[in-house]
C-alpha cells in the first residue's frame, strides 16, 4: 500500500457558542484516504459530517476551535498560514456542496467562474484557460454555449454538474463533496453519481464523500467511516460495513433504510434522538438509544477495537474479541 | 382565548430580554424623560411662554444670552426660551404621538381587511399604498393642508397636522399588518375556528390580533419618530399653530427672526436638540423592539478565521 | 385670489369679474374646474402664476436645474460615502467602525433636516466665512453660470453637505444590512473555498449582488429628498424648486403650487422608472423574464 494522500488524526473541533458554553462538534476523529479511493463519511444529520469537511479546509467561523493533524502529502495542514492554506484550496482540494441553488454566484456567467478558479491559480495563461473551460463544460455533459448562461438558466442537476465541472479546474488529488445528491431526484441523482464515478475513473481522483444516503455509499465508496455524535463508530471497507457491521448503531442505520427485497416490511427506525453538543455525556454517546447496552457505556467512551484487517469499530461489546487500537 | 394568554406570558420573556439591550433601555429612557418634561412643564419653569421678561428698566429683555437669565436666554420678543421649550414639548408631543396612533389605527384596520379577506379588498390596498409610496411626502402634505385651509373649516392648524401627518404615514403599518395576517391566516387554528362556526369578528380578535399587536406596537413606535420629526417640519414652514408653539414652531421664530444673524443660538439650537432627542428614543426603542420580534442573521462567511488550537495547548 | 387681489383693493368690479372668468374661478370647482385643469395641463400649459404674474411653466424650468444641480450633488456625494462605509460596517461588524457607523445613521435620521441646515449655517457662515445664502452673491447674479463657478461652488457647500450628512446615514445603514446578507450566501462559501482572499471575495462576488438593493432604494428616496429639497432651500435661501414650493404656499399662490406639485410628482415617477430599467440591466435574473 502507497502513503495516505489524506492522513486525519484527532481532529477535535469545538464551536464557542458563549464564553461558558461550547458544542462539541467532533472528537478524536481520523481516518485516511489513499490516492483513487473514494471515502463515505455517514450518518444522521448533526453527527459532524459536514463539519469534518470543513475542519479539513479550514472554513469554519471565527467562533471554531479545531485541533489535531491532518496531514496531506505529507504537510500538516492545521499548521499553515492562511495564506499558505489559500494555496492549497482549490488546486489539490476541491470541494462541491450541497444546495448548487446558491452555491454558485448569480450575477457571474457560469464559465466566467470556472475560469476564475483557473486563473486565481495560475494554471496557464487565459486563452488556454478558455480552452480548458471547454473541455470541463464538456467532460461534464454541459453543451458549452451553455457555459455562456447564468446559473438561473440551469436545472438543479445541470448545476451540480458545473460545479463539479468547476471543483476539477484544477486538476485536485482529492474531491470533497457534501451531500453532493440529496437536493436532487432521483433519476438526476444517478446521473449525478454516474458522472462522479467516470470521473474518478478518468482522472484517478480520490473523492470524501459525505452523505447520510446509504445507497449512495454503496454505489460510489470503497472506504466508510461511520460518524455518531462527533466520534467515529465505525471504519471499515463498503463490503465489510455493509455485510458484518459491529457497532450496534451502524447495524440500526442499515436495518433503517428500507429493503426492495421486501416491500410490505415496516420501516425500521433508531428511537431517541440525536445528542445535544452542548451537553455531551461521559461514556458511549450512542449509549441512550443503543439496544446492547453495559453499565459501562455510560460511564466509558470505548476506543476503537479492531475486528478484522481494517476494520474498527468504537464499541464495548467488543472487547472481548480483539485488542484495543 | 389561549392567543392572548400566550402574548402575555411572551411579553413577560420580551420584557426579560429587553432589560439587558443597552440600546432599548437608552431609548425608553430618552422617551420616558420627554414625556415627563411634558406632563411636569408647569412645574419646571416660573415663567409662562407668552410672558415677556423684562429688564431693570422696564423694556422686554430681547434675545439675552443664557449667561444673564438662565437657563436658556431669551427670544427676540423677551420670552423665556426655556418656558417655551418645556410648554412646547407639550404641543411637539401631541401632535406627533396622536398622529402616530393615528397611523397606527388605520394602518392596522387596512391592513387586517386586506390579509384576511384577501380578493380586491387586498388589490385595491397595494394600489393605494403603492400610489402613496411614490408621491413625494412634503409637498403631498403641504398641498392638502394648504387646500384643508383654503376651505376656511372651523378646524385648529394642529388638528389638521396631526390629521394630515396621520392620513398619509399609515402604509408601512398597514403593509407589515397584511403580511403577518396572511402568514396566520393559513394556519390551523384559524381552520379549526372556521369549523365550528366562529364568525370572521370573533376570529379576528381572538387569533389574529394577538399575534399582530407585539409587531404593530414596535411598529407604531418607529411612525411616531417620523411623526415628530414631520410636525417639526411642517411647523417650521409655518403650518403650526403660533399660539401654542411647538419646537418646530420655535424654530419658525427663530429662523424667522433672525436668531441666526444676531448669534442667539440659545434659540434655535435647544429646540432642535429635543426634537433628536425624542425622535432618537423613539427610533432606538422601535428598533430593538423590532429586532426582539424578527431577529435577523448572526453571522457572515467573512467574518474571521477558525482558531487553529496547538495539541498540548490548554483549551 | 382673494388673497391676491385683496391687496389691490382698488380694482373696479369689472376687472375683478373679467379675472375671475379669465381664471376660471366663477365656475364651480368640481368638476368644471378640475377638468379645465386637467386639460390646460395637458396641452402644457400649467396656468399663470398669481404672485409673480408669470407662465407657471417658464417659473417652474428656469428654477429647475438649480434643484436637480443641489440635489443631484448632494445624492452623488451621499451614495459614494454611504455605500463605501457601509460596506466596511457590513464586512467589520461589530468593531469601532461598526458601532460608530451604526450611531452616526441613527442620529442623522432622527436630525430635522432644517435644523441641521440652521445649524451648519450658523456654523459655517461665522466661523467659516461661507454665504449665509442664495444662490449667488448679489454681484453675480445674472450673469451665465460658467463664468462665475468659482462663487456658485462656494455657495453650494453648506446646503449640499447637509443633504449629504442626511442621507449618507440611510445609504450607510442599508448598504451594510445588505452587505451582511451577501456575504451569508453560499456562492461566498464558494469562493472562500475556491481559495480567494478576502478582498477578491469581496470585489469579485459581493460587491455587484450587494448593489442591487441599493438602486430600488435610491429610486424610493427621491420623493424623499424633494422634501428635503424645500426645507434646505427654505433654510439657504437657495433659488429653486423648493424655495418656490414654499413661497407658493406663503402667498396661497394655487397656480404655482400645483404646477410645482405636479413637476414633482412626474420627476419621481420618472425616477422610479429609471431606476427600474437600470435593476433590469443590473440584474440579469430580472433581464431573462
Amino acid at each position: 500500500m502507497s502513503e495516505p494522500l489524506l492522513s486525519v488524526r484527532h481532529l477535535t473541533t469545538h464551536f464557542e457558542l458563549t464564553k461558558q458554553n461550547f458544542a462539541c462538534a467532533l472528537e478524536d476523529v481520523s481516518f485516511d484516504v489513499y490516492p483513487y479511493q473514494t471515502i463515505g463519511l455517514v450518518g444522521e444529520s448533526g453527527c459532524g459530517k459536514s463539519t469534518t469537511l470543513m475542519s479539513i479546509l479550514r472554513l469554519l467561523p471565527a467562533n471554531a476551535r479545531i485541533s489535531g493533524q491532518v496531514l496531506f502529502k505529507g504537510v500538516d495542514l492545521l499548521a499553515l498560514s492562511e495564506e499558505q492554506m489559500r494555496a492549497y484550496r482549490w488546486k489539490e482540494l476541491a470541494l462541491i456542496f450541497q444546495s448548487a441553488m446558491n452555491a454558485l454566484n448569480p450575477v457571474l456567467r457560469v464559465d466566467e467562474q470556472i475560469l476564475e478558479a483557473i486563473l486565481l491559480h495560475r494554471l496557464m495563461p487565459r486563452e488556454q484557460a478558455w480552452q480548458r473551460v471547454q473541455e470541463l463544460l464538456e467532460l461534464v455533459g454541459i453543451a458549452p454555449q451553455r457555459g455562456r448562461q447564468y446559473p438561473f438558466q440551469f436545472s438543479g442537476g445541470m448545476r451540480q454538474r458545473a460545479m463539479i465541472a468547476m471543483a476539477l479546474a484544477c486538476s485536485p488529488s482529492l474531491l470533497f463533496a457534501d451531500e453532493p445528491t440529496t437536493a436532487l431526484d432521483v433519476m438526476i441523482q444517478a446521473q449525478v453519481l454516474e458522472l462522479l464515478k467516470d470521473i474518478q475513473k478518468r482522472l484517478g481522483l480520490a473523492i470524501v464523500l459525505v452523505t447520510h444516503d446509504l445507497g449512495v455509499v454503496a454505489e460510489l465508496c470503497d472506504q466508510v467511516v461511520v460518524l455518531y455524535g462527533g466520534r467515529v463508530a465505525e471504519y471499515g471497507s463498503v463490503d465489510q460495513i455493509y455485510n458484518s457491521p459491529q457497532h450496534p448503531y451502524t447495524q440500526k442505520l442499515l436495518e433503517s433504510f428500507p429493503d426492495i427485497h421486501r416491500p410490505g416490511s415496516a420501516l425500521a427506525s433508531i428511537p431517541g434522538t440525536p445528542p445535544r453538543l452542548t451537553d455531551l455525556p461521559p461514556g458511549c454517546r450512542f449509549e441512550p438509544r443503543c439496544f446492547a447496552r453495559l453499565e459501562r457505556c455510560r460511564e466509558q467512551s470505548p476506543p476503537l477495537h479492531e475486528v478484522a484487517a481494517n476494520h474498527f469499530a468504537a464499541c464495548h461489546l467488543l472487547e472481548e474479541k480483539s485488542s484495543t487500537l | 382565548m389561549e392567543a392572548w394568554q400566550r402574548l402575555k406570558r411572551n411579553l413577560g420573556e420580551l420584557w426579560k430580554s429587553f432589560r439587558g439591550n443597552r440600546m432599548g433601555l437608552i431609548g425608553l429612557g430618552l422617551v420616558l424623560s420627554a414625556l415627563a418634561v411634558a406632563i411636569l412643564a408647569p412645574w419646571l419653569t416660573p415663567y409662562h411662554p407668552q410672558q415677556v421678561i423684562r429688564d431693570e428698566n422696564g423694556r422686554g429683555l430681547t434675545f439675552a444670552p443664557p449667561s444673564v437669565h438662565p437657563p436658556l436666554g431669551t427670544d427676540d420678543g423677551g420670552h423665556d426660551v426655556w418656558a417655551q421649550l418645556v410648554y412646547g414639548a407639550r404641543i411637539s408631543l401631541t401632535v406627533g404621538f396622536l398622529a402616530g396612533f393615528i397611523a397606527m389605527f388605520v394602518g392596522s384596520f387596512f391592513g387586517i381587511l386586506a390579509g384576511y379577506f384577501g380578493g380586491w379588498l387586498d388589490n385595491l390596498l397595494m394600489r393605494v399604498t403603492d400610489v402613496l409610496l411614490v408621491i413625494p411626502d412634503l409637498p403631498l402634505m403641504l398641498v392638502l393642508v394648504a387646500t384643508i385651509r383654503q376651505m376656511q373649516l372651523k378646524i385648529s392648524p394642529l388638528t389638521v397636522l396631526i390629521l394630515v401627518i396621520g392620513l398619509l404615514y399609515w402604509t408601512s403599518t398597514a403593509r407589515l399588518v397584511r403580511s403577518q395576517v396572511l402568514s396566520i391566516k393559513e394556519r390551523q387554528f384559524v381552520a379549526r375556528a372556521r369549523a365550528i362556526g366562529a364568525g370572521h369578528a370573533h376570529i379576528i380578535r381572538k387569533h389574529i390580533l394577538p399575534q399582530v399587536m407585539p409587531l404593530i406596537v414596535a411598529n407604531t413606535v418607529l411612525i411616531l419618530s417620523t411623526a415628530i420629526l414631520i410636525e417639526s417640519g411642517l411647523a417650521f414652514l409655518g403650518l403650526g399653530d403660533p399660539t401654542k408653539p411647538s419646537w418646530g414652531t420655535m424654530l419658525n421664530f427663530a429662523f424667522d427672526r433672525n436668531a441666526i444673524s444676531n448669534g442667539a443660538w440659545w434659540f434655535y439650537l435647544p429646540p432642535g436638540l429635543a426634537i433628536v432627542w425624542v425622535s432618537l428614543g423613539c427610533v432606538l426603542l422601535g428598533n430593538v423592539l423590532e429586532e426582539m420580534l424578527n431577529p435577523r442573521l448572526s453571522g457572515h462567511h467573512l467574518e474571521g478565521e477558525a482558531h487553529i488550537v496547538k495539541l498540548g495547548e490548554a483549551e | 385670489m382673494r388673497a391676491v387681489i385683496g391687496r389691490n383693493v382698488k380694482i373696479s368690479a369689472e376687472v375683478q369679474q373679467s379675472l375671475r372668468e379669465q381664471f376660471g374661478l366663477d365656475k364651480p370647482v368640481f368638476p368644471d374646474q378640475f377638468l379645465m385643469t386637467m386639460k390646460q395641463w395637458a396641452s402644457g400649459n400649467l396656468g399663470v402664476s398669481w404672485s409673480l404674474r408669470r407662465p407657471v411653466a417658464e417659473i417652474l424650468l428656469s428654477k429647475l436645474w438649480n434643484t436637480i444641480l443641489l440635489i443631484g450633488l448632494g445624492q452623488i456625494l451621499a451614495i459614494f460615502f454611504g455605500v463605501v462605509l457601509g460596506l466596511l460596517a457590513g464586512w467589520k461588524r461589530k468593531t469601532a467602525l461598526d458601532t460608530g457607523a451604526l450611531i452616526f445613521s441613527l442620529i442623522a435620521w432622527a436630525t430635522p433636516t432644517f435644523w441641521l441646515g440652521i445649524i451648519l449655517l450658523a456654523a459655517g457662515s461665522t466661523w467659516l466665512g461661507l454665504p449665509t445664502g442664495g444662490i449667488l452673491s448679489p454681484q453675480n447674479v445674472g450673469k451665465p453660470l460658467h463664468t462665475v463657478l468659482p462663487d456658485l461652488a462656494v455657495h453650494l457647500i453648506l446646503p449640499t453637505l447637509t443633504l449629504t450628512i442626511l442621507y449618507l446615514g440611510e445609504y450607510m445603514l442599508i448598504m451594510r444590512s445588505s452587505i451582511v446578507e451577501t456575504l451569508s450566501e453560499d456562492y461566498i462559501l464558494t469562493a472562500k473555498a475556491k481559495g480567494l482572499n478576502q478582498w477578491q471575495i469581496l470585489w469579485r462576488h459581493a460587491l455587484k449582488n450587494a448593489m442591487l438593493p441599493i438602486v430600488t432604494i435610491i429610486a424610493l428616496n427621491l420623493g424623499f429628498t424633494v422634501s428635503g429639497a424645500i426645507y434646505i432651500e427654505t433654510v439657504f435661501s437657495y433659488d429653486g424648486l423648493g424655495k418656490l414650493f414654499q413661497t407658493a404656499l406663503t402667498k396661497q399662490d394655487y397656480p404655482l403650487l400645483q404646477g410645482a406639485f405636479l413637476l414633482l410628482a412626474v420627476s419621481v415617477i420618472v425616477a422610479n422608472m429609471l431606476a427600474d430599467i437600470l435593476y433590469t440591466i443590473l440584474d440579469p435574473r430580472v433581464k431573462a423574464t
